[in-house]
């Protein structure tokens, strides 16, 4: 049976067990709690199937999934691999909650593959590598730049891997209840089954089925919500419209004198807990939590729109001087992340051909762009619903939404001017999730679409934690161990060590997420610019300037790593601050820095080998250099590893 | 295994780097001009309802970036089998 033949009976069989969920949800009454059993015992069978069905102990199988994997494909298991819990879950909040300038991540997320498409890409699939820090190995000669490459590739993977294992637990409590400790173990087992037992060969076609799941589940709510209000199933034409309306509400709920004498009282609670915070009386235990209570008053203290003349809304405006400055630096910060983060990288290794590999970049930013295209438009539409159905509303007839989701403490509805009536300043945010998460409910669809929507969010983190974690321990298996320890180990040993590593660090990243430690969100930001500063400069000056050595992509990677950490935590800790930059996009210095110092060192050192400069202009075309077949003889590692 | 003359990898290779600089300096004025420092001035017009610098940020930036990739590969794709390159499979 044909790819095509086998993913489309498994989509239509996957809507169609929703849909019988569905049905027996309003005929026999299944309660919500063994609709999300379903979904999730159903969505792990299937994950848990395919890893058994595609086990493999071949290496190329194992560490580049036999590089067959034809470029529509390999899109779909490079988006799902990208989509992470941030992007499934949080991403259509932060918008809704940010306006103009969340749309930083929309485009940093996307924009990078551009730069993946034309700079990288199909060259690192030329070269023929098994892993980045095999390439960086390989193309700069030594253990040097491929262990500082290993540094790197463990640093970003794994704080990212750490978020990926929390968001699995977080969906797995909220939706049935389980302990967020087991239920980071449940999902666990459904990443490991696909690694240990198939490597990439497993982790590519549980991707692709874990797209299709995560593409339908995050579309399917807001086309309903589209239709029912404009007629149109395409949200992403209509909610323009929406935009204008939402702009009218906001502007009209900072003038209306109800809310502002609602907004007042959060300003007085927020300045009463300032000046408490400020007195030296106050014991240091409890002035953590009174700053953080301070904070979420003045957040509800502030007016939707900046002024009562104003004539449009906070949401709309663009950011100005620091904040455009801001905007910029962050958008630069996250396409060059995306562009030099090993785990996406990793992918295109796997197509057949150069040829497949362009395509396959297109395949995957089209696969990624159906989903981000649309997170906009989640938020304006739940923007939406909060102005017109919920505000103005009274407090003893609040909708069923409402009093449905209060105990997940995604957000709460409190009177605080104690006059019967919600205002928009009465509407607590507590986790902007809630604009995925409970939308369908907004929207008076039925559970199972919920359901759905947690097994979307269930593939998105275990997809990601899946090329994650496989990419850490081929890093230390096959890069460290094989590379530079031990050249003579045979594959069983090498594939036996992998599988351990798998399961090792599995364990460590659950055990750390089971601390629950508020700082791990901020990290993943955080991945971006390291990976941006780290891998970025070295791989695309290793591709596009056969001048540069081992002794300036060393110094390079290290400076743009160093840089990028030093200013992350100078700002984050110690009031640092360059041009007001924030610390997301520390980035922005650690790039520029890593071009330079490689280009300097490199003119200042000797050039590389006439071999590895032939080997730099062999890659420019296709069918011609040594790197197809994999006859790349030097630095160690490529040709004996095959 | 195919071999290029002198001349024919002078003439692939220019036109890959002309190809590439073109779609990264639209990649740049999409991004940071258009859907960055221009983008306030933009909202005065609206294109399908969306204030327009809102919109080209939001969705018509990326709308352009998928594009620019899918016409990379078609066009690079078509120039190996000009120049009798392209890879099976």
């Amino acid at each position: 049976m044909g790819l095509n033949k086998i993913f489309g009976l498994y989509t239509v069989g996957f809507l169609g067990v929703t849909i019988l969920i569905g049905l027996a949800e309003k005929f026999l009454g299944l309660s919500n709690m063994w609709i999300g059993y379903l979904f999730m015992l159903l969505s792990l069978g299937i994950y848990i199937l395919i890893g058994i069905i595609t086990r493999t102990s071949e290496a190329d199988q194992y560490y580049v999934a036999g590089r067959n994997v034809p470029a529509i494909y390999n899109g779909m298991a490079t988006g799902s691999d990208w989509m992470s819990a941030a992007s499934f879950i949080s991403m259509a909040g932060a918008l809704s909650a940010q306006g103009f300038a969340g749309l930083a991540y929309v485009m940093g997320w996307t924009g990078g593959y551009l730069l993946l498409a034309v700079l990288l890409g199909p060259y690192l699939r030329q070269f023929g590598a098994y892993t980045i820090p095999d390439f960086l190995g390989s193309r700069y000669g030594g253990n040097a730049a491929r262990v500082t490459g290993v540094v790197a590739a463990i640093t970003c993977s794994f704080t990212y891997l750490i978020a990926q294992v929390t968001g699995v637990g977080l969906i797995v409590s909220r939706f049935i209840g389980l302990d967020f400790n087991i239920g980071v173990f449940v999902g666990l087992i459904g990443v490991l089954f696909c690694s240990v037992l198939g490597g990439m060969k497993s982790v590519t076609w549980t991707q692709v089925a874990q797209y299709i799941i995560l593409i339908l589940s995050y579309l399917v709510p807001v086309v309903y919500l589209s239709w029912t209000i404009f007629g149109i199933p395409v949200p992403e034409l209509t909610y323009g419209q929406l935009l204008q309306r939402n702009k009218i509400s906001a502007i009209e709920i900072t003038k209306d004198p109800q809310e502002k004498a609602t907004r007042a009282l959060w300003k007085a609670e927020a300045d009463e807990l300032n000046a408490k915070i400020k007195d030296p009386a106050t014991p240091a235990a409890d002035k953590e939590k009174m700053a953080a209570k301070a904070k979420a008053a003045a957040a509800q203290a502030k007016a939707p729109a900046a002024s009562d003349d104003a004539k449009t809304d906070n949401y709309l405006t663009v950011p100005k001087g620091t904040g455009m400055w801001n905007f910029l630096a962050l958008t630069f910060c996250l396409m060059v992340g995306t562009a030099g983060l090993p785990h996406i990288l990793t992918r295109y290794y796997t197509t057949p051909s150069v040829r497949q590999a362009r395509t396959s970049v297109g395949w995957s930013l089209f696969f990624i762009f159906l989903l981000y295209f649309t997170a906009p438009a989640y938020a304006a539409f739940a923007k939406f619903i909060v102005y017109t159905k919920l505000v103005g509303s009274k407090i003893s007839e609040l909708p069923s939404w409402v009093t449905l989701w209060k105990p997940a403490g995604l957000f709460d509805v409190v009177d605080k001017a104690k006059d019967g009536i919600v205002q928009y300043a009465d509407f607590v945010i507590k986790s902007t999730d809630f604009v995925v998460l409970a939308t369908p409910e907004i929207a008076g669809l039925p559970f199972v679409i919920t359901g759905l929507v947690m097994a979307g969010g269930l593939a998105a983190a275990l997809s990601t934690a899946d090329g994650l974690l496989l990419t850490i321990a081929n890093a230390i298996s096959h890069d460290l161990y094989y590379n530079v320890i031990n050249r003579q180990a045979s594959l069983m040993k090498r594939l036996l060590i992998t599988k351990v590593l798998l399961v090792v660090t599995a364990l460590i990243a659950a055990s750390v997420a089971t601390f629950r430690l508020a700082i791990i969100v901020e990290l993943v930001a955080w991945a971006f610019s390291l990976a941006a500063g780290a891998f970025f400069p070295a791989l695309v000056m290793g591709i596009w300037w056969k001048r540069a050595n081992k002794a300036g992509a060393l110094a390079g990677m290290w400076a743009g790593f160093l840089m990028t950490m030093f200013y992350m935590i100078g700002s984050r800790f110690y009031g640092l601050s360059w041009f007001g930059t924030l610390t997301i996009a520390s980035g922005v210095f650690g790039i520029p820095l890593g071009f330079l110092v490689i280009w300097v060192v490199s003119l200042l050192t000797e050039a590389p080998s006439k071999e590895v400069q032939d080997l730099v202009t062999s890659v420019r075309y296709p069918k011609t250099g040594q790197g197809v077949k994999g006859e790349v003889k030097f630095g160690g590692g490529t040709a004996a590893a095959r | 295994m195919a071999e290029l003359t002198e001349q024919q990898r002078h003439e692939y290779w220019s036109y890959n780097l002309r190809l590439t600089a073109i779609l990264l300096a639209i990649w740049f004025v999409v991004t940071y001009l258009i859907s960055g420092l221009w983008a306030g001035a933009l909202n005065e017009y609206s294109f399908l309802g969306f204030p327009l610098g809102y919109y080209m940020a939001a969705q018509g930036s990326l709308a352009i970036f998928v594009i620019e990739i899918a016409v990379y590969a078609r066009l690079m794709n078509k120039k190996d089998l000009e120049f009798g390159i392209r890879e099976e499979g």
